[in-house]
């Protein structure tokens, strides 16, 4: 299996349903779940062959493009971007399930429509997080917005016009200065090896001056921390996410997001060491502005859609932290929350997808009691909330820890202030559960919300069941990140500071 | 130099102009109702001919020829005619372009099946709008087929625009390709007092632009003696009449960019643009951008190329300007027309920073991006020219919204010439504008590409809104229908679709055939 075939399979499968006639909507969601099951496992199936020794790329396929300008199709996993794309190929086919009944009451798209764009939305995913060519990258990064833009324009609340330009906009401003930064970069490529190159393995080794460095890093930052999202860049996030169908909102916030931070983490640290090390304490306060800034928003949001919205700001917040103190714990620990917080909030928003289609509203103030019609639900619902909280036993639990493990050693303020964004989680989710699961149920409430379902069930105990998995064992997923971020620490020519108490601290970086 | 007259070398041009001679005679002595088959056969086979003959120069090997300048091109690079044409790589490939475009825009002009009443022409120009004549001649059915000698000539004098190789011919060739451009903007068949207030517009300011361009000739010819480029840059080295020579300079590059529609003289484009008839506003759009750049970078790369650190401040003024003014105003506009003329203000000032840039990088990145753009524009008015209501062009933006619906493949394709115009990664204009703003880094214009990328914003914000108006809103009640074209547009928009498809996913030919056009001959 390689990744052009991996990426080739939902090609095909969006191509199959979007020329399925019109008005089979069954047939076209019974063949995208198909192709999405398929897409699944093979991705799974190729996770699990990666040899952990190695913390390079794997798969590595590169074939000639356009010569003059040094592109080629260049595709290739390490550590991080493996997880990364077998996060993103098993949540597609958990959404198509979830969002069986979603679009046909939603905006004014067709249902093979939706999911034609699901499934190629799923081709640009993996090759954002495959690509090896920077070049090729740039256009994975800008493809997404196209399928994007249409399931949030096409198939969302009453916004969703507003919305996805917003979310065009933004993304295409970011995008724009990462152009300009990556036609500098390439130059700067031509002029060190005579011929510009894009290819991420050459662009590493590059010995860039650090004004340069600085001038370029700006422009993928931005691009990236628009992405991300992080505040002040975040102001799209949560109109897209409120006004997007609740599968829309799982995989623009849990996967596509990632975009940034991951490209924080391949491609700004090793080609710009000089200049994330100069720039690092002015992100890390960025980061821990996120970090508090999203998570006050969370507990001031009456609509449950933001809410999440902003708690995922407030947890990106986290992600960059621990990136950019450069500890082997902090990198490992962001990329294990990259992928937690895709599981943990997709579970979420499903969630309370599940919930405001059957009470029509996502307001908070609309449920309340919740519990008593539904307990399933509810149920599921808490365990998705403490997982967002990262309760120990969940695995989000393991990743915050070792990211302010990781920043604590580098930046002990950081770390310290960021521990009370824990506390302001537990608060928002909590408050949130309050609200709508506990108390008496409203006459509209025990009317219209009844228990879940098994196909919703079918989607959320997967995800349920892997966020508890791999908060239980969470060393199988970082021998595969460790590798990797061993290798990035090293480019960046970071070493871990050497811990004040001898014995304490463990060696290996992880914290199981 | 020699005095022969190669005209191997300058075919092209003879053709299309001898064309044009035979085509005033068809219309002289043909009778009426066999013109239109013997006129269409006449230009495609022109154009058809003359661009075999361009690809023959392309493909020939001059033994010991004009001097080489560097480069490791193919092909002949030839002095002709007395040093007043040259025959290179840059002007082989713009004459090619040229003949394309003008092949495909002919396409446009010769579409009959879009305006219930005819084709976008007046039935007789001469008849007063409004006027008892006019609605006569429109009654009865009459046709002009006097478009297609203007039409060739004005091609012709492209085609002798790129290659002229000093001012007289420049100038020569300047008048040759504006005047029959003036006359065919007045002649829309709707509309008529807008699009004849158009051409008067055009014309005024036109020929006030040629009168700076000739005034600027007669300075720099008064300093240096010459007229020609390559004398003109040797002797301008030992010049001490600095004052004469920027305003020569100076004078000569207004009488340039108003033919590009850099601002601050682009006040034309946008009512230009608008009053046209459509297939005309194609073909000017695309070609006079084309054939202006070209005679524009060969005066400014050849004949001042030793004097760049005078020039080149100038220009970043202008191409800022160009970028920013351009981009702003679009969004400003209502109507689809005066968009895409404000969106061309905005890609003139991209393309200036090929100018800048004066380095090969820079002029075959821009001759890409001119070829790009060239095609990119005539779909884009092609499928202006379909959206209609009982009065004509439905052009106001408001009349789109809901299109995505009603015709969703000629929205589709639209929408794609909008991400093509607007630079997104796998269309001919994201190729265009990588090549470009690499160019000019290499040559040191990092700020330039900075703000650039602040207009590619912008610039993206308008065109995305338009996507938005077809897609997302609902159509008006009593809005316009989209008309099936008959086979000519279809067959345009398609080669035009086609070819921005094409140079976004494998440009890798066409860069081959930019980078080995190699530097202009001197």
């Amino acid at each position: 299996m390689s990744l052009t075939a991996l990426m080739l399979l939902p090609l095909i499968g969006a191509v199959v349903v979007f020329a399925l006639p019109a008005g089979r909507d069954l047939l076209a969601k019974q063949v995208a779940l198909g192709f999405g099951l398929v897409v699944a496992v093979a991705a799974v199936v190729m996770g699990l062959g990666m040899d952990k020794s190695n913390g390079g790329l794997q798969y590595v396929e590169k074939y000639s493009w356009i010569p003059s300008f040094g592109i080629s199709w260049g595709l290739g996993v390490d550590g991080i971007s493996i997880v990364l794309i077998v996060m993103a190929a098993v949540m597609v086919p958990l959404v198509f399930i979830a969002g069986w009944n979603d679009v046909e009451n939603a905006g004014r798209g067709t249902v093979k429509g939706f999911f034609s764009l699901m499934l190629l939305l799923e081709v640009f995913m993996i090759g954002v997080f495959a690509a090896t060519d920077l070049f090729l990258f740039y256009v994975f990064f800008e493809a997404m917005l196209i399928p994007i833009y249409f399931l949030i324009g096409r198939f969302g609340g009453p916004q969703r016009a507003y919305a996805a330009m917003k979310f065009l906009l933004y993304s295409l401003v970011g995008g724009l200065f990462m152009l300009a930064a990556l036609i500098g970069l390439y130059v700067v490529s031509a002029r060190e090896l005579g011929a510009g190159t894009f290819d991420y393995t050459a662009l590493t080794q590059l010995h860039i001056d650090p004004a340069t460095q600085k001038m370029l890093f700006l422009g993928f930052f931005f691009a990236f921390a628009v992405k991300a999202p992080m505040v002040p860049f975040h102001t799209w996030l949560p109109d897209a996410a409120a006004e997007s169908t609740p599968g829309t909102a799982t995989l623009l916030v849990g996967v596509l997001d990632k975009v940034g931070t991951f490209g924080m983490i391949h491609y700004l640290l090793p080609i710009f060491p000089d200049a994330s090390k100069y720039f690092a304490p002015a992100i890390i306060t960025l980061a821990v502005i996120s970090i508090f800034y999203g998570a006050l928003l969370a507990i001031g949001q009456s609509d449950m859609m933001r809410l999440v919205a902003f708690s995922s700001v407030s947890h990106f917040g986290f992600i960059v932290m621990g990136i950019f103190a450069f500890t082997s714990q902090g990198l490992s620990g962001s990329t294990l929350y990259m992928v937690n917080h895709g599981f943990s909030t997709g579970a979420l928003f499903l969630v309370v997808g599940y919930l405001s289609s059957r009470r029509g509203s996502k307001n908070i103030a609309d449920f309340g009691g919740v519990q008593k019609v539904a307990p399933i639900m509810a149920g599921v619902f808490l365990l998705a909330g403490l997982s967002s909280l990262a309760l120990p036993g969940m695995s989000s639990f393991v990743s915050e820890f070792l990211v302010l493990v990781g920043t604590f050693s580098e930046y002990p303020q950081a770390a310290n202030i960021a521990t009370v964004g824990i506390v302001l989680a537990a608060f928002y989710i909590l408050w949130m559960y309050q609200r709508t699961m506990t108390g008496e149920p409203s006459q509209e409430v025990s009317s219209t919300v009844n228990e879940i379902s098994k196909r919703e069930l079918v989607a959320i105990v997967p995800i349920i069941a892997i966020i508890i998995a791999f908060g239980l064992f969470p060393q199988g997923l970082l021998n595969i990140i460790n590798p990797t971020t061993k290798q990035v620490q090293s480019t960046v020519q970071v070493v871990d500071p050497a811990p004040a108490v001898q014995g304490l601290a463990s060696t290996e970086g992880s914290g199981s | 130099m020699n005095n022969t007259f190669e005209y191997a070398a300058l075919a092209p041009v003879v053709i299309l102009l001898s064309a044009g001679v035979i085509s005033m005679l068809i219309e002289a002595f043909a009778p009426r109702d066999t013109r239109r088959a013997l006129e269409l056969t006449l230009v495609f086979a022109t154009l058809a001919v003359a661009f075999a003959y361009v690809g023959i120069n392309m493909a020939k090997e001059i033994p010991g020829g004009a001097p080489l300048n560097g480069g490791q091109s193919h092909g002949i690079r030839q002095l002709a005619a007395g040093g007043a044409a040259a025959i290179d790589g840059p002007g082989l490939f713009l004459q090619g372009t040229l003949l394309l475009v003008a092949f495909v825009a002919a396409l446009l002009l010769a579409e009959r099946g879009i305006d219930p009443q005819g084709d976008a022409f007046a039935a007789r120009a001469s008849t007063l709008p409004g006027s008892e004549d006019e609605r006569q001649f429109t009654a009865q059915g009459w046709f002009q087929t006097e478009i297609w000698p203007l039409f060739l000539f004005s091609v012709g004098g492209m085609l002798l625009f790129v290659i002229a190789n000093d001012f007289l011919t420049m100038f020569v060739a300047l008048e040759v390709l504006s005047l029959p451009l003036y006359l065919l903007a007045g002649m829309a068949r709707r509309r008529r007092l807008l699009s004849q207030e158009a051409a008067l517009k055009y014309f005024v300011l036109g020929a006030f632009s040629s009168a700076f361009f000739l005034f600027g000739s007669a300075l720099i010819y008064a300093v240096t003696g010459a007229l020609d480029f390559s004398t003109i840059n040797a002797s301008l080295g030992n010049v001490t009449q600095d004052g004469l020579v920027l305003a020569g300079v100076g004078l000569i590059a207004v009488g340039l960019l108003f033919k590009v529609g850099a601002v601050p003289f682009h006040q034309w484009t946008p009512d230009v643009y608008q009053g046209s008839p459509t297939p005309i506003t194609a073909f000017m759009a695309a070609a006079t951008k084309i054939a202006a750049f070209g005679a524009m970078f060969r005066v400014f790369y050849v004949a001042f190329s030793g004097m760049r650190w005078d020039w080149r401040p100038m220009m970043w003024v202008i191409a800022i300007l160009s970028m920013l003014i351009g981009s702003v105003i679009a969004v400003t506009q209502t109507d689809i027309k005066r968009m895409l003329a404000f969106s061309s203000v905005a890609h003139t000032g991209f393309i200036l920073l090929g100018l800048i840039a004066t380095s090969g990088h820079g002029l075959s990145a821009t001759l890409f991006y001119l070829f790009a753009y060239g095609f990119t524009t005539l779909g884009s008015f092609a499928i202006v020219s379909l959206v209609r209501d009982a009065s004509g062009e439905a052009t106001h933006l408001s009349q789109w919204a809901g299109l995505g619906k009603k015709s969703p493949v000629v929205a589709t394709v639209f929408a794609f010439f909008l991400l093509a115009l607007a630079g997104i990664p796998l269309t001919s204009g994201f190729t265009a504008k990588f090549a470009i703003f690499t160019a000019a880094i290499e040559g040191g214009a990092t700020p330039l590409v900075i703000v650039a990328v602040v207009a590619s914003a912008i610039a993206a914000f308008f065109y995305a809104r338009v996507i938005v108006l077809m897609f997302f809103t609902e159509p008006p009640v009593d809005g316009p229908s989209v008309v099936v074209p008959s086979s000519l547009t279809s067959a345009a928009i398609a080669i035009s679709a086609v070819i921005t498809l094409i140079l976004g996913v494998f440009p890798q030919p066409i860069l081959d055939a930019v980078a080995n056009a190699g530097l202009f001959v001197r």
